[in-house]
């Protein structure tokens, strides 16, 4: 259960999020959607305490993010390409995540083997670091390395950008994989509605820092989010 | 179009978003770069009585001639780590209708005016003014003073060419230490085979087609491999490195820390810039040798201390210096990964303390000019272990400047801010200050107990002391994560 309690996130006079009150509950696979600067990243920095809020708090399994570390052993996170460690190859960084999270190099491998299709043989064995990889390579590893270690909850930040087609539809597989485990929240933002359509039960609009749409996902939503986009 | 580079050039340079922020560096930097040009200047000056003084039959032109060869080895040496290779954001103009030859000749002109190459410049323009005063035929010096331009030209060159390979660089360190191996043993006189190549070049004002004809040359060379070079995925994108992998199993016997260590150790030896502090660090054990062998200092106990806190300490700042900023382009992941921070820390300090020992040993045979310089050199490690490892750590979490691993270490000012500068006063001066003053008041031996004593206190305290570290982290994170995003700087 995640709680965002009259959070507001100001740079000098201008607002760039100010959400009074959201819940997500266990177990939720959450889109997040709006266009560039509505915020999204701001709100998933404040989650992962990589910014401090001007006012008000996240709750993040009754652990308030900006006081106390103890939600970073079941969360975990793929953001951005900062996220990688460029002079590691893939394997070396799937281990050291794994080491942080507790998890041997046998835990890591049976769980890099379910992603054998996801990497398409251009992940494991190729001999490179993870900074030679293409963009795209790069991002399939980040977000795979975000499921070493059993999360509880899982933050993707436009994990569909720079994918390729097939491995696009994969990982729409592998969100809906994860999200139909019980006690696994899944954060997804994106620009693809179809995408975010498609694995969340749950979409929330932002748009200029502020949620102006809170949908539960059926038929109509995207009809619905393209209504709104078209403006 | 070479003005529209240069301009392009210049913006890039004054519109960089760190322009101005700082300020201070640069002016210190700007002092410090005028201080070094006074000194070539001067040394220019002097070094035609210097080697009248110490040859005084034979011309200091001939004397100058015998040392040319090493000048130039040495300068190459150097070069291969203080000069960057001219780099220009071309991925812009590869689809204008800019012809690649252009940007090729622009590129290599613009490394041709590099600094590097005025140095020598400060030190020959006044070394050939004093020749002339001194009624060396005019001709025949301005023309040598045009082959010496030549030389630099053409080590300019060979410089971009070898750049990127470390066996280059291997290679010329071997040649330079069997040349001066040679001439030491007197086995073969390599001063007295190359004096004459190149007192000719003074001799017969003609011979300056030669300097010129071999620096076009590699000029031409350079253009060559340049201009076949100019696609997206040749010169501008960085080879694949073939990964070296070794997994540092043994890392995993010290538990939390190991995984830390273990990411440090590869840092270390994957990037450019930290796998040259090592090396440096491990040259500047001869500095000593600078001071040890010469008589003014045999007496000068606190230059010493100086010597004994710098060489043991040399990794210490250098690295240390730049802790956390090492990590800066992954530090929001580790900030929100699942890590203690302490762990963390604990592991630089490992590292560091290693080095400190392993520099110690190094620094050993010092003992060969007295017990003291052990003595000293054991104190000062001591110090750096206990005290100055805790306080460079802590003076890291006021570093907000993104360093960018794989770019040209040398010259490279990347992380660079006031704090570099602040940091060295309690890691260098407090325990020269101390060490001085118990030195006068009392003895050497005191003086050396008492840097030891507050070294183990320090170690017997680093667990609070790492506390508070760890504390002073925490405080400064958001800081930290916000000014590593920044780029450029």
């Amino acid at each position: 259960m995640i709680i965002t309690q009259n959070l507001t996130k100001k740079y000098g006079k201008q607002t760039v999020l100010n959400i009074e009150h959201l819940e997500i509950p266990t177990g939720q696979s959450f889109g997040l959607v709006g266009n560039n600067g509505a915020g999204k990243t701001t709100f998933f920095s404040l989650l992962l305490d990589l910014i401090q809020p001007t006012s008000g708090h996240i709750d993040n399994n009754g652990v308030q993010v900006n006081t106390s570390e103890e939600w970073k052993p079941f969360t975990s996170s793929f953001i951005d390409e900062t996220f990688l460690i460029g002079y590691l190859t893939p394997e070396e960084y799937f281990y050291f995540i794994g080491d942080l999270r507790g998890q041997n190099k046998a835990d890591v491998d049976a769980l890099l083997a379910q992603f054998d299709d996801f990497f398409h043989g251009e992940i494991l064995g190729q001999k490179k670091y993870l900074r030679d990889l293409s963009k795209g390579n790069q991002k399939k590893a980040g977000i795979v390395a975000s499921f070493i270690g059993n999360p509880e909850v899982v933050i993707l930040d436009e994990p569909f950008a720079n994918l390729d087609p097939t491995t696009q539809i994969r990982l729409k597989a592998i969100i809906k994989d994860l999200a139909a485990k019980e006690n696994v929240t899944v954060l997804v933002s994106s620009h693809d509605l179809i995408h975010v359509t498609e694995v969340c039960e749950r979409i929330v609009v932002l748009n200029k820092g502020e949620v102006v749409k809170d949908i539960k996902t059926s038929t109509e939503t995207l009809k619905e989010l393209e209504t709104f986009f078209a403006g | 179009m070479f003005k529209k580079f240069a301009s392009l050039q210049w913006k890039s340079f004054f519109r960089s978003p760190n322009f101005g922020k700082s300020l201070a560096v640069k002016i210190l930097m700007g002092f410090f770069a005028v201080y070094m040009l006074i000194v070539l200047a001067a040394m220019g000056v002097a070094s035609y009585f210097i080697l009248k003084d110490i040859f005084p039959d034979q011309s200091p032109m001939w004397s100058i001639s015998q040392y040319m060869i090493y000048w130039i080895l040495i300068e190459l040496f150097f070069r291969y780590f203080m000069q960057k290779l001219p780099v220009m954001d071309i991925k812009p103009f590869l689809t204008t209708p800019v012809k690649k030859s252009t940007i090729a000749h622009y590129i290599l002109g613009r490394s041709a005016a590099s600094i590097y190459n005025l140095l020598s410049l400060f030190f020959f323009v006044p070394f050939c003014i004093v020749l002339l005063f001194q009624g060396y035929s005019f001709l025949n010096v301005s023309l040598w003073l045009v082959s010496i331009m030549a030389i630099v030209l053409g080590i300019n060159y060979i410089n971009l060419l070898i750049n990127k390979s470390d066996k280059a660089l291997i290679a010329l360190g071997t040649i330079i230490a069997v040349l001066y191996g040679l001439d030491y043993f007197g086995l073969f006189s390599v001063k007295d085979f190359f004096a004459p190549i190149f007192h000719a070049l003074y001799a017969y004002p003609i011979t300056v087609l030669v300097p010129i004809a071999l620096a076009v040359l590699i000029y031409y060379l350079n253009y060559k491999y340049l201009h076949n070079k100019i696609y997206l995925d040749a010169s501008l994108k960085p080879k694949d490195v073939q990964v070296n992998a070794s997994d540092l199993a043994w890392t995993k016997k010290l538990g939390d820390m190991g995984t830390f260590l273990q990411l440090d150790l590869k840092m270390i030896w994957r990037n450019k810039r930290t796998k040259s502090q090592v090396w440096i660090s491990l040259l500047f054990v001869f500095y000593g040798l600078i001071f040890y062998t010469q008589d003014i200092y045999a007496e000068m106990m606190p230059m010493k201390a100086f010597l004994g806190v710098f060489m043991t300490g040399i990794f210490l700042s250098n690295f240390g210096q730049f802790i956390p900023a090492w990590d800066s382009s992954y530090y929001s992941m580790m900030m929100s990964q699942n890590i203690p921070l302490r762990k963390y820390l604990e592991s630089k300090a490992l590292l560091i303390s290693v080095s400190v020992i392993f520099m110690f040993l190094l620094t050993i045979p010092y003992v060969y000019f007295g017990w003291e310089a052990l003595a000293i050199n054991f104190g000062c490690a001591l110090y750096n272990l206990g005290v100055n490892i805790p306080v460079i750590l802590f003076f890291g979490s006021f570093n907000k400047k993104r360093i960018e691993l794989d770019q040209s270490p040398f010259g490279n000012m990347q992380g660079t801010s006031a704090n570099q500068f602040l940091i060295m006063l309690p890691v260098l001066i407090v325990p020269i200050l101390i060490f001085t003053l118990f030195y006068y008041l009392i003895s050497v031996e005191a003086a050396v107990i008492v840097l030891s004593v507050m070294g183990i206190a320090g170690l017997a305290m680093r667990n609070f002391l790492l506390d508070k570290v760890t504390q002073q982290y925490r405080k400064k994170k958001y800081g930290m994560i916000a000014g590593f995003k920044q780029k450029n700087s």
